[in-house]
Formats: structure tokens, sequence, C-alpha cells
């Protein structure tokens, strides 16, 4: 569903205001509509996308495609071009515990690429153009005390670079890994995870770009029996961000959480789209994106895709987006996609709700003596919590909330 | 002692049909520790009055003034009036998203205030508070108003009323869709912040129900924008049984046919 706030005014007097419309529903034990989500072109099962390696299969998008639908490709030429990363477009440091194995992955040298098959055009440019992926690797039955902390900083607006990293976290480990975007560049940056078996792996995904910054990135991750994985990303800089989380499962009684946080302001395009591919029985998901939306032009997107295959039964799954528009000229695309292959499933939901922020909860705040910047703070921080508390990096938390009040700050003037 | 004064205030809002004049000049002085009752029709315009002295923005005055201790209310912002004394229990309470009502509470204290209150004995406040209007605990770490109903929605505005100490109090029919347990609950909340002898209470209402747990001192009568009787509280008992009709007939030319559509 599409939410557009550029000329809804906000209902003043009204006896009963609309703070959050909710839509959801549970589907269960039947075959659903595959497309209620208006799309523009009758779009196959997402098991039908096309995945591959190879740069040839991908044709440059021209902007009507379902996945491309909502970006501004014209402003991705540069990302989009099977292009090598400048010299010195980025630099890239690792902080980890003494255990964690560091080390580098050729193209085809196992894992790389068991999990992580390109998606889209931007993600197999950046995987052939990527000679050494940075391999991480927690081994088995290791406990972190401390994140891995990678820090991705670009070196200016339009210079372009590739990264890939493959991420694993050995059996009944137990880590977390922070990847950190900053600075600014034309970034394709690949991920690709591997939970082993009964490991708890948590990658967050920071996007504190400058403004110029352009982002496009691929993160998969195969979750293992007993396995359980939770990604979460966190996007409030960049000009254009695009990340796609995946995940799929490699046995019986993993679980999945795919969360974001995403602020966008004025003129940026902040887009996430998930897919959770239940390919084995008796696995849960939780995907829950929240993003917030202030200034003309700001564009938010989240496509949440999740598929439950035949054979996966037993499967406990929920989807949800909301989003928060604090302004007028604003634009949050919301695209809840379930599609159920079998009946005999625990629970299958999803929901969307894009909600304002409007004249009558400031008048409430406001009549309770708090003053409007305070008052729009408050429920901004309160919206987005939900997911920095997630984190449970304390340090990490504090940044990231500081970095939320940045932006609110910025409506303040 | 403090004195909120309304004079001869005249009040309009835009419609679809253009501009329409709702306040037809009202003129009303309230001082600490009175209690004022005002009844009316519904759409004589009493929640107009209500929202005008909190600042709503939909509300225009063409007209009149609003002061408090001298102090011009109508040159103050929203925020402003609440800090400076004012309270409105809202008729419609809003849910507000992603704040939690402990987190709502406290901000809005510390802003009336200008200090943070002090951590221990406000939490304990806050509890005692609930307790006395039979708020559920588990309230105090939902979002505000959110998923509440009508009643608990008028429960929480009085907690807020007890918390916060205002000069003056409006209740807009606060007493509207509760049931007689609650109402009772909620005038007890009332009855406590008036008795500490430092609050003047302007109580709206179409119902004299209320009127038998918080006793008036003084009742006017509204009809189409206008105080058309004042006197003290025999004026409920009369209205109570004899209704609102005989002003629709009585009160001249200009009320008949606003009661009318009443």
């Amino acid at each position: 569903m599409t939410a557009e706030a550029t000329t809804e005014k906000a209902r003043i007097g009204a006896p009963s205001i609309a703070g959050f419309t909710e839509e959801g529903e549970h589907l269960v034990a039947s075959k659903v509509d595959r497309h209620h989500s208006h799309g523009t072109q009758v779009m196959a099962s997402r098991a039908e996308r096309l995945t591959s390696h190879d740069v040839a299969d991908f044709a440059l998008p021209n902007g009507r495609e379902e996945e491309w639908r909502f970006t501004p490709v014209r402003e991705l030429a540069n990302l989009l071009a099977d292009a090598p990363t400048d010299a010195g477009a980025l630099a890239v440091s690792v902080e980890a515990p003494d255990t964690v194995a560091q080390g580098s992955l050729r193209a085809g040298e196992a894992p790389r690429g068991a999990t992580l098959v390109p998606a889209d055009r931007a993600a197999v440019v950046a995987s052939a153009n990527v000679d050494e992926a940075q391999h991480i690797r927690i081994p088995a039955n290791a406990e972190l005390d401390q994140p891995v902390r990678v820090v991705l900083t670009g070196s200016g607006a339009g210079r372009r670079t590739n990264t890939h990293h493959v991420i694993e976290a050995g059996e009944n480990s137990r880590a977390v890994v922070i990847l950190e975007h900053e600075g600014a560049a034309d970034h394709n940056g690949n991920v690709e995870v591997f939970v082993r078996e009964g490991a708890q792996l948590t990658v967050v995904s920071v996007q504190l770009w400058e403004d110029d910054a352009r982002h496009l990135a691929q993160h998969d991750a195969e979750v293992a029996k007993d396995a359980v994985y939770k990604h979460i990303a966190v996007t409030l800089g960049g000009k254009i961000v695009r990340l796609n989380s995946n995940v799929r499962f490699a046995g019986e009684g993993a679980d999945a959480e795919l969360l974001g946080l995403y602020f966008a302001d004025a003129g940026q395009h902040l887009e996430h789209r998930s897919f959770v591919d239940h390919n084995v029985p008796n696995c849960k998901s939780n995907v829950l994106y929240k993003g917030a939306l202030q200034g003309k032009g700001a564009h938010t997107v989240w496509v949440g895709d999740v598929l439950i295959q035949k054979q996966a039964e037993g499967t406990d799954s929920y989807e949800k987006n909301q989003n928060l528009v604090l302004t007028d000229g604003c634009r949050a695309d919301s695209v809840p996609n379930l599609e159920i292959e079998t009946g005999l499933i625990e629970g299958a939901g999803h929901a969307s709700a894009t909600g304002r922020f409007d004249d009558e909860h400031l008048f409430y705040l406001m009549a309770r003596g708090i003053p409007e910047d305070v008052a729009r703070r408050l429920v901004v921080r309160g919206f987005l919590n939900e997911i920095i508390q997630q984190i449970k990096v304390p340090a990490l938390e504090e940044r990231l909330t500081e970095a939320v009040e940045r932006e609110l700050a910025a409506t303040d003037n | 002692m403090s004195t909120l004064e309304i004079k001869d205030l005249h009040v309009s809002i835009e419609t679809e049909q253009g501009t329409k004049e709702i306040l037809k000049g009202v003129s009303l002085t309230i001082r600490t520790g009175e209690t004022h009752a005002i009844m009316g029709p519904n759409g004589s315009g009493k929640s107009t009055l209500a929202s005008t002295i909190a600042g709503h923005p939909r509300y225009t005055v063409t007209s009149g003034s609003i002061t408090l201790d001298g102090e011009d209310v109508l040159e103050m912002s929203v925020d402003e009036r609440a800090r400076a004394g004012v309270f409105l229990a809202m008729q419609y309470p809003v849910e507000v998203p992603g704040v939690t009502m402990t987190n709502f509470l406290r901000t809005a204290k510390t802003a009336i205030d200008g200090e943070a209150p002090k951590l221990r004995t406000w939490t304990k406040d806050v509890k005692d508070a609930m307790e006395q209007l039979r708020i559920d605990a588990d309230f105090a770490q939902r979002n505000v108003n959110e998923g509440f109903s009508g009643g608990e929605k008028k429960r929480v505005e009085i907690l807020q009323l007890e918390l916060f100490k205002p000069k003056f109090a409006v209740l807009d029919e606060t007493d509207s869709g509760l049931d007689v347990d609650a109402l009772k609950i909620v005038s007890e909340g009332v009855n406590r912040a008036h008795a500490e002898g430092n609050m003047g209470t302007l109580l709206i209402t179409h119902y004299t129900r209320i009127l038998r747990y918080i006793k008036p001192d003084f009742v006017h009568v509204f009809v189409d924008g206008q105080v058309v009787e004042e006197g003290g509280p025999e004026l409920a008992d009369r209205l109570e049984e004899e209704g609102y009709d005989r002003y629709a007939k009585g009160a001249g030319a200009a009320a008949a046919p606003a009661a009318a559509q009443a």
C-alpha cells in the first residue's frame, strides 16, 4: 500500500483522530493472492526471481521492473556499471576479539558464493568486482564478549566502491557483528552470512553516510538447524540507500529476525527490502521495519516478501512495517507480500501501518506544557526505540539514539 | 489566589460554508477555590469555550479577552498556557504513538514545573494517583491513550490533573461516556485536586448527574454561544427537572434557531 501525505491535512476537531490505521490479517491454511500489493506488473513467485553470479544475466534496469520500480535508477548509473573500485575510494577497518579469524576468499572459494547469489544488477557487479572478499569467521563455541566492528569509510561522493563480506558464525557460537558505513561513496556492498548449527548471530548494518552517498546492498544469510539470526538495518544517512536483507534456512528449528529502522529527510531515498524464504519446516521468522519521514521529497520504501514453501510445514512467520510521517511532502511506500504454499503452518501474518504525527497529537502534548520541538522528539524517539533497543550493544544504541536526535534537530529550525 | 477572567469573548471557526461564529460574547470570572459548571444543550458552544481557553488552533478569537491574573492568555502558545497553569481535560483524548505514559507524564511534569520531578517521590505519586483512579499499573508502560477505552482515557485525563496541579482546570464533558462507577472515581479525583485549595474548576457538562458528585458554586447556562442564565447550585436542580427546552422557547430570537437544531 502507498501512503502519501502530500495533501492530506490533519482532521482537526474530529471526535476520533486517526493515529495509526492498521491493516493486518492472518493468513493460515490458504493459498493467498500473491500480488495484492498493487504491483504495476504481474510478478511471478518470489521463488522464481532470477539469481546468478554472471553479470551478463542482468541487464541494466530501466526502473519499470518490479524490483526497481520505486528506485531512482537514473541516478544509479555509476553503481550499476560493471566497474572496479576506484583506487583509495574506501577504507575498511576491522576491530575484533582475538578469537575471530580473518582472511579473504576469492570468487569460487568456499564458502563464498554459496549463500549469496546476486539477485539484481547491483549485487552482481559488486560480486564480479571484488577479487578478495573479506572473511570473518567466529569459531565454533566461541562466545564473543565484544562485537566485531567493521567500519567502511568512503572517501568521496561519486567514487565507486565494491565490497563483499563473508561472515561465518561457527556452531554454537554467539556474536554480534556491526558494519558501519560512513563518509561518502557510490558503494555496492554484498554481505554473505552463514549461521551454523546452534549459533546465535546478530548482524547490524548501520548507514551513517554523508548526504551525498549512494549505497546498494544485498545481505544474504543462511541459518542452520536451531540457529538464531538477527539482522538489523539502521539507515539514517545517504542520498540513496537500497538494502536487501534476505534469509533462508538450512535446518529445522531455526529462527530469523529481520529488523530495520530508517529516518528519511528531505531529498533522501531510503529503501529496504526483506525476503524470508521458508524453505525448511518448523522455522520461525519475524520482520519489523520502522521508519520516520520528514521534509520535502523524503521517500522511503519497504518491500517485505515472505515465501512459505510447500515443504515448510510448521512455519511461524510475521512481518510488519510501520511508518511515521512527520511533515507534509513525504512519501512512504510499504508493500508486504506473503506467499503461502502450505496450509500446515503455525502462523503467517503481515501488517503495514503508516501514521501521521498530526496537529491533534501535537495539540495534546503541547496542552500538557510540552514545547513543540520536545513533543516531536518524544514521539519519534519512542517510535524508533523499539528497534534500537534490539541491538543490545549499549555504546552503539547510544550513538544511534544521538544520531536520531540530530535528525530531529534538523527540522526544529 | 488566582483569577481566570473571560471578557466578552467572540470565537469563530472556518467551515465549508464559511466563517461561523460560535461564541457570541461570553464573560466569566473564575477564582481559586471556585467550581463553575457550564451547562447547555449540544451545539451551544460549551466545548468551543474549553478548547479556546486551551488554545486549540481551530478556533479564532475575533474579539474579547482571556486573562490569567492579568496576563493575556490569548497571546500565549498552547504549551505556554499549560505552563501558566491552565489544564484542559479533553473530551476526546488522542492516542499518541510511540510515547509511553511514564515518559509522557514525566516529560509534561518537567515542562510544567520547569524542572524534573524528584524521581523517588514522583514514581510514588504516579503510582498512588493511578491506584486511586483504579488505573492498572501496566498502563504506565503503554503508549499514551493507545488502546484505552473511553472511560480509561477519561481517568487518565484526571490522573494528569492530579499530578500536574494546575491553577485552573477545564473539564470538557469529562462525564460523557462514563458509567456510574467510573463517574464516581473520576469525580473523586477532581474533588481531591480541588480540596488542595489551589485550583479553580470550570466543569463543562451536558448532564446534571456529575453535579451529584462535584458540587458547583456557580452554574451558567449556555445557549447559542451565550450565557443565558446564571445562578447557584439550585439552578442545576431546576435544569434536571425542566431540561433546556424553556431556553429554546423563551431565550429570544437569537437563541431559538440554534437550540432547535441541537
